[in-house]
């Protein structure tokens, strides 16, 4: 008790506040230089689009988010999302929701793609993050092998093999991935929306992602060579459909048989 | 057409041709005939089996399904050894298919890639050898319901059900090695789990899985040694289970349904030849028809989308066929956290309840021809089916267990459901976790109150007929319903079953009552007390004059 007064004196009550303070900038800052996510990448909006963004924004997603994008506790904090989180979330029809669930439900856009731009280029102009990618990453005419092997490593657990989807927890699902526009898969890819993990570019280089996108392209263009895919669901789909229509015609086909004729 | 064989006297001699004309090809056939009978004597065996009387009715049919797609699965199989190659050695693919182009792979996978792309009609007869096989495990199950539920497993034919029960138990074998040999990633899944279950087993397990995998999982040999069991020792085992199980038809004689002229002591159908060879003929390629048909124009394993397997992805949507997912779905419903640690070891039961469980489920089927002969005691030998209604008991146990099977098999596939339901996969795992236990409770219960309902409507109709509709009144002024009397070929079927009673507790020569005896007669309680006696000829007297 009585070297209390000695300790408070050798120390700043502030000071372990302050040191973690310059330790965490000192992380964040190196992740920053190291990791290619957050790069800025300034779009060349002009300040009309941005002041029409800003208009968009208070009107349809400030109650969520935040007139300053900070967050409140219906939705999160948009700083740092970048013009492609919006852009996927504004333009699969995600945001705005319809209503509070599991995830958010994809359904029909609710902006035009001017409006979506603006409000990609307001959050963006506010923070730094990843961008809307680049048409040249998008033209699904990379190295599909090389996609299928990284599909089957990284996505296939959630998404299905087939990109057919998938049950997560709570009600959570991973939605199917067949037509669903490029851009959107790369979107998601590099932000990680509802709850899917980022795949940055460390972790998968816009190289990989080009070919990850070109193998789903490739199968959603070449339907099965075996015959219709049963919603590409595996051995239940499999299974269900031998039960009913496989012996259920052979069983319709023995009752015709063995039937006596009037 | 329609014959009448009596199984103690001599066969009709067939129909000689009177003909006087007599054409080249039957003068021809005739010492064609002549020619083979002369050095084999077969006519004696053809007179006898020929003659043979098969009854016609369509669910005598579904173990005829059930052998014709195993005639396909042998004919499409023969052709798939032809390009397999069951082998774990890496090679790089080169193939057709550009999405797997430049890809390490086991050549059981580029062998079974280039059969699904490059050899000629090899996709068409892959996918016919799998939906067969579907078929034929599908087609084992309702015809072993069908026995089940029409009591055709009683004296003498208990052993054609153990048989008939090794078959279907031989037929999972044989489609879960199959599933494993193409070495994608699903059947590598499937190992996988398989290697689970094995090494859930207390002390031994380990060393079962090293000794099947040849040493740690996955490791280099097992598709070599699932191929050989596959494509050698199960059929050949299957093959012979199969002749015996039809052996034991023959012998036995075909049960039929009980009506006017139809006895415990005949047959009355068509015999093998003419007509029922040519019927179950046609059959067989009506069968390999709607298997064909499935094979030409659906999907079936599209391993080019599951890839070569590779331990650390898993895909959303991994299941085994159909019939081994009673299994997943017995380790899906397992509630979490049975495990305990004692004698520095970790005792988990994850694993192994939910295999015993199975085991359990196995074996009943398997002895409950046995069970039911000994509770009821009845000794004498049985060729008329019951309507599952007539034997309340037995049917609401087989509802029980359906149920039961039907619980594991739909949280087998609890994912399917949750994301095209839109449901919670916790929610949809409790929800089977309940009607596992409460499914065959209320499935018993309401099972035997509708088969004691529907004896009790049958002994009305019997007794008084159809209500017709037709209310007449009556001199007096009293209004009453015309019924219209059952005929009596209706009749017969309503009327014709076996009546049981509870065994009543006796002394033994001891002159005591032993505690299996006391046990018998609970047992036999249990499934006769509540019962509806068939309607006698004097009932049908006194209710005809009402």
């Amino acid at each position: 008790m009585a070297r209390k007064g000695s300790t408070a004196n050798r120390r700043h009550p502030l000071a372990t506040v302050a040191l973690i303070a310059i330790g965490l900038m000192f992380t964040g800052g190196a992740y920053t230089l190291f990791s290619g996510t957050a790069t800025a990448e300034t779009s060349t909006a002009s300040q009309t689009t941005i002041d029409e963004g800003k208009k968009l924004f208070a009107a349809n997603c400030a109650s969520c988010h935040g007139l300053d994008l900070q967050g409140t506790g219906a939705g999160p904090s948009l700083l740092g999302v970048g013009a492609a989180s919006v852009d996927f979330q504004v333009g699969t029809g995600r945001m705005p929701m319809a209503m509070q669930g599991p995830q958010a439900m994809e359904k029909a856009p609710q902006f035009t793609a001017e409006d979506t731009e603006a409000l990609a280029a307001y959050v963006a102009s506010l923070s730094p993050g990843p961008a809307v990618p680049d048409e040249s990453l998008l033209d699904a005419k990379g190295d599909a092998s090389n996609g299928a092997e990284l599909f089957r490593i990284n996505c296939a657990m959630c998404h299905n093999v087939a990109g057919a989807g998938g049950a997560l927890t709570e009600g959570k699902f991973a939605p199917a991935l067949t037509g669903v526009a490029a851009v959107h898969i790369y979107e998601a890819m590099v932000t990680g929306p509802q709850n899917m993990p980022v795949f940055n570019d460390k972790n998968l280089s816009p190289e990989d992602k080009r070919d990850v996108i070109t193998y789903l392209k490739y199968i959603e263009k070449n339907p099965s060579p075996g015959g219709y895919e049963l919603g590409s669901l595996g051995p239940v789909a499999e299974g269900l459909f031998v039960w009913i229509f496989g012996l259920g015609a052979i069983v319709a086909l023995t009752v015709w048989l063995t039937a006596k004729s009037n | 057409m329609s014959t009448v064989t009596t199984p103690d006297t001599a066969p009709a001699p067939a129909p000689t041709q009177t003909s006087s004309q007599r054409s080249s090809t039957s003068r021809f056939t005739e010492a064609a005939a002549n020619y083979i009978d002369e050095r084999t004597s077969i006519s004696g065996v053809v007179k006898e089996f020929g003659r043979k009387i098969f009854p016609d009715h369509w669910s005598f049919m579904l173990g005829e399904v059930a052998l014709y797609s195993f005639v396909v699965i042998l004919l499409t199989g023969t052709f798939l050894t032809f390009f397999f190659q069951a082998s774990m050695a890496e090679v790089v693919y080169n193939g057709s298919y550009v999405p797997l182009k430049g890809v390490e792979m086991s050549t059981a996978m580029s062998s079974t890639l280039n059969i699904s792309f490059d050899v000629r009609g090899g996709l068409l007869i892959r996918q016919i050898h799998h939906w067969a096989a579907l078929t034929f495990i599908a087609a084992i199950g309702i015809h072993m319901l069908r026995i089940y539920f029409t009591g055709a497993f009683r004296k003498p034919r208990e052993l054609n059900w153990v048989i008939g029960f090794i078959l279907f138990i031989l037929a999972l074998a044989e489609g879960f090695t199959g599933y494993s040999l193409p070495d994608d990633l699903l059947s590598g899944n499937g190992l996988r789990i398989i290697d689970g279950l094995i090494k859930g087993l207390p002390v031994v397990g380990t060393w079962i899985s090293f000794l099947l995998f040849g040493g740690e999982f996955p490791g280099t040999d097992i598709v070599g040694r699932l191929y050989s069991l596959h494509i050698l020792l199960l059929p050949a085992i299957l093959a012979v289970m199969l002749a015996l199980h039809l052996v034991f038809v023959v012998v036995h004689k075909h049960t039929q349904w009980s009506g006017p002229g139809q006895t415990k002591d005949n047959v009355v159908g068509s015999p093998i030849l003419p007509m029922f060879a040519a019927k179950a003929g046609g059959f067989f390629f009506i069968v390999f028809g709607v298997i064909a048909l499935m094979g030409t124009f659906f999907t079936i394993n599209p391993i080019w989308n599951y890839g070569p397997y590779d331990p650390s992805p898993v895909s959303a949507g991994t299941q085994p066929d159909w019939y081994i997912g009673f299994a997943d779905g017995a380790l899906r419903l397992m509630p979490p956290g049975l495990e305990f640690e004692l004698w520095n070891r970790t005792w988990s039961f994850n694993i192994l309840i939910p295999v015993l469980l199975l085991t359990g489920l196995i074996v009943a089927v398997l002895v409950y021809p046995f069970i039911e002969a000994w509770v009821t005691g009845d000794k004498r030998e049985h060729h008329l089916l019951d309507r599952p209604r007539n034997a309340p008991t037995r049917t609401a146990i087989g509802v029980a267990g359906v149920l039961f099977y039907a619980a594991l098999w739909g949280a087998a596939s609890s994912d399917i459901i949750a994301t095209h339901f839109q449901l919670s996969i916790e929610g949809v795992i409790h929800v089977n976790q309940a009607l596992l236990i409460l499914g065959p409770i209320i499935g018993y219960l309401v099972t035997k109150r509708v088969c004691l309902a529907l004896q009790k409507k049958d002994r009305e109709i019997a007794l008084h007929g159809f209500e017709s509709g037709r209310i007449v009144r009556l001199p007096g002024g009293e209004y009453i319903e015309v019924h219209q009397p059952v005929d009596e070929y209706e009749r017969w079927k309503l009327v014709d079953y076996n009546d049981y009673q509870p065994l009543m507790i006796r002394p033994n020569a001891q002159g005591k009552i032993t505690a299996v005896q006391r046990f018998r007669a609970g047992m036999s309680r249990w499934f006769f007390e509540d019962r509806i006696a068939p309607v006698s000829p004097k009932e049908i007297e006194r209710g005809g004059h009402h």
